[in-house]
């Protein structure tokens, strides 16, 4: 019953998920924008904005000129947060890829620095006055999410066992649809339920970040303006009044 | 004015401790029925403004990316909010940028989110109520635009964008600005924002051409719509009669003089500023941008320049191609348009302007990068070219220079303050606040440097710090035109007198 209902949760928190992503990104995929509005300095050519967008994703170029601390916090989180994600891999491969083995034993201590980033994070919202202004419920509440999943985590690996193997089984089957047993661990069914939350909620909060950072214009556009003319199709109508009204889009 | 608490420069800006509602008092006057009408907005507020807004706002959504990423992709890191001069002035809280854009965001995820729907408590999503709407326009009206925080945002989000939607869908419900409104309505009536008509502007550039002939000996002519000249300056109106941006007018037309290019003026398009960024409204900015390529055409000239403005700038730079485009009858070896800090530097590099830095020595200058062309153009070819032709040009032209802190030059530029739409003396008391990073790295350079000018190219800059500059201490001229300091250190071909008068 219990596997059951977690079964079907996956399923349907994977289906919200991705749905939930690709309509989104479609949404700001064909929403035109209107003007060049690039933050210069800014590259002059697509391979420099690949670059500056580079940067900006791996290395949060920006949030370093901003503030050494929350970089320092919001980096290291998101660092472990991808090292963790790739370890969990092994769950559900068979047999595990040997990249992912190579992974294991950073991906083990980096759900620690996961763990300090979002401490540290959350403590910086509790303390600096400016970011306590403006934190809604929900900012501290999608920390704390974040702080559950990684101590659950940690804890199942580090202090109480949990049935590694029945796990494993279960997740492939629920890849193959060949539904298997969920060992009924506290702490594993408290990890996995706040996994279920986190993907519910993604594609209707401000994770929304991930994706929206590839689409921010000021971010993604070329330095070009005089060189090429840039056109939304909105904005191409109101050109039909006048005759010499064509552009290259 | 004098009851204004003035910020304290005498030590680097802390971050303010939060003062809540400080600022709330502060709102523009509102547009009268007939400038919102001019501009085909409802003349007050309309009965249904907050559906009609709702309706607004969704039609936004639709047609900028802009602000449909940057509604969703907040996290509240809090990385902007110590970088906006308005909150370093003020320490209103209202006034940091998340939460300036908060104003809006809150109301988007009322009614555009799943959230802010079901469980409005938990996400902070507020409805359009009076008072929100009231704090649009307060807030909204506190920030110029500048950029500065999408420099430092992880995900790039630009309150410029935000601040210009809000003040789009306030215009369409009948809430629109006094000044910003009133004055485009002139530039569609008489072709400026001062409204300086075709005969007024004529004796001005008269007296101009005299002035300078008295002080080189020289017939160096200010042309006014004459037909078949090569270029066409267009230039903010606060050019032809305000200080310091006169000097810096008589700047470019020496310049044009010794380069003995032919250029004109146009009295239909005697404006390069366009107030339409400010508001949001993309149908104005179009308007006002058209005017320009008309004037190009109608005189048949083969090149754009622009003069000593930022925001006019921005929307050559970056949108005239967008609003006006294509200029394919112009001559295709040079951009279009051109900044004229590109043209004198061009022609310094190639040797073709004697200057003589001396005529600048009574001055050691710094300069302050216009928040606009700073984070929003280029000039030249390379990135940057913004910082470096200013300076370059400068320091041509000058002995001393100094740069101002590096935190608060080149792309971390503060705004002057009354960037925006806020140069206005109804909103006094903002552009005090917004103006106090500025005169504080000023005011360092002052006392380790001994600087004794500051040189913009920006017509909002230079006004704005013209009327500001004295209450924080310093001298009203101590603000000056880059082409001012070109004007005084060229030296014309047959000029009579080496030195301008200003060295005396």
């Amino acid at each position: 019953m219990l596997s059951a209902v977690y079964a079907i949760l996956f399923y349907l928190a994977a289906v919200v998920f991705s749905v939930g992503l690709v309509y989104r990104i479609r949404l700001y995929a064909k929403t035109p924008a209107p003007l060049k509005i690039p933050t210069t300095p800014a590259p002059v050519t697509q391979a420099g904005v690949v670059a500056r967008m580079a940067k900006e994703v791996v290395f949060f170029d920006s949030l370093f000129k901003s503030n050494k601390w929350t970089w320092l916090f919001g980096w290291v989180f998101h660092v472990s947060l991808l090292l963790v994600l790739l370890r969990h891999l092994r769950y559900f491969t068979e047999p595990v890829w040997s990249w992912v083995v190579l992974v294991q034993p950073f991906g083990l201590y980096a759900g620690f620095a996961m763990l300090g980033g979002l401490a540290a994070l959350w403590g910086r919202r509790l303390v600096v006055e400016r970011i306590r202004y403006i934190s809604a419920p929900s900012d501290h509440l999608m920390l704390l999410l974040l702080i559950g999943i990684a101590s659950s985590g940690l804890l199942m690996k580090f202090v109480a066992h949990t049935d590694i193997i029945s796990l494993k089984a279960f997740v492939l089957g629920l890849i193959r649809f060949d539904w298997q047993p969920l060992p009924a661990d506290p702490l594993l069914l408290t990890h996995l339920g706040l996994v279920l939350v986190l993907m519910f909620i993604f594609p209707f909060s401000k994770l929304l970040h991930a994706p929206g950072v590839f689409f921010s214009p000021t971010r993604n556009q070329v330095d070009n303006a005089r060189e090429k003319r840039h056109l939304a199709p909105w904005a191409a109508a109101l050109d039909t009044n006048r005759q010499e009204g064509k552009a290259d889009g | 004015m004098a009851d204004y608490k003035v910020p304290c420069i005498d030590k680097p800006l802390d971050i303010p401790a939060l003062a809540r509602g400080s600022m709330a008092h502060s709102a523009p006057f509102p547009a009268a029925p007939e400038h919102q009408q001019a501009l085909g907005f409802p003349g007050e507020l309309v009965d249904d403004w907050h559906d009609k807004a709702i309706d607004k706002f969704a039609e936004l959504l639709g047609k900028s990316r802009a602000l449909q990423v940057y509604m969703d992709s907040c996290v509240k890191c809090g990385a902007c909010t110590d970088k906006c001069q308005y909150f370093l002035g003020s320490g209103d809280p209202k006034n940091m940028p998340v939460a300036r854009q908060d104003l809006m965001r809150k109301v988007y995820r009322r009614h555009f989110t799943w959230a802010g729907k079901i469980v409005p408590w938990l996400v902070d999503a507020e409805d359009l109520t009076e008072e929100v709407l009231d704090d649009w326009y307060s807030y909204f009206h506190q920030c110029s635009q500048c950029r500065r925080c999408s420099v430092f945002c992880p995900y790039g989000i630009d309150t410029a964008e935000i601040s210009m939607a809000a003040r789009e869908i306030m215009d369409h419900i009948g809430k629109g600005q006094k000044y910003c409104n009133e004055i485009l309505g002139k530039v569609h009536k008489i072709g400026n924002n001062l409204g300086l008509p075709e005969k007024a502007l004529a004796n001005t550039l008269e007296d101009l051409e005299e002035d300078i002939e008295e002080e080189t000996g020289l017939e160096v002519k200010l042309p006014l719509n004459v037909k078949g000249a090569d270029i066409l300056l267009v230039t903010p109106s606060a050019d032809f009669f305000a200080e310091p941006h006169v000097d810096g007018l008589i700047g470019y037309a020496k310049v044009f003089h010794q380069a003995g290019v032919s250029w004109t003026i146009s009295s239909y398009a005697s404006e390069a500023a366009n107030f339409a960024m400010f508001i949001g409204s993309y149908e104005q900015m179009k308007l006002v941008a058209a005017r320009i390529r008309k004037a190009a055409e109608d005189l048949g000239v083969k090149r754009i320049i622009f003069g000593e403005c930022g925001h006019a700038w921005r929307v050559a730079y970056a949108f005239l191609n967008t609003l006006a485009g294509p200029f394919d009858f112009l001559d295709p070896d040079y951009p279009v348009p051109q900044h004229i800090c590109e043209l004198t530097w061009d022609l310094i590099e190639k040797g073709a302007l004697t200057l003589d830095k001396s005529a600048n020595d009574h001055m050691t200058l710094t300069f302050h990068d216009s928040c606009n062309v700073a984070r929003a153009t280029r000039m030249g070819e390379e990135p940057g070219g913004q910082f470096e032709i200013p300076r370059a040009i400068i320091k041509a032209c000058c002995n001393n220079f100094v740069d101002m802190d590096a935190d608060t030059i080149r792309e971390s530029t503060f705004c002057c303050g009354g960037g925006g739409g806020l140069l206005t003396d109804d909103l006094m008391e903002t552009r005090i606040n917004g103006a106090s990073p500025r005169m504080q790295a000023l005011k360092e350079v002052v006392d380790d440097h001994g600087v004794t000018h500051m040189a913009a190219i920006c017509a909002i800059c230079k006004s704005q710090f013209a009327k500001i500059m004295p209450i924080y201490g310093f001298e009203m001229d101590s603000i000056v035109s880059v082409h001012q300091l070109v004007s005084n250190a060229i030296i014309l071909d047959g000029q009579t007198s080496g030195q301008t008068s200003e060295a005396e």
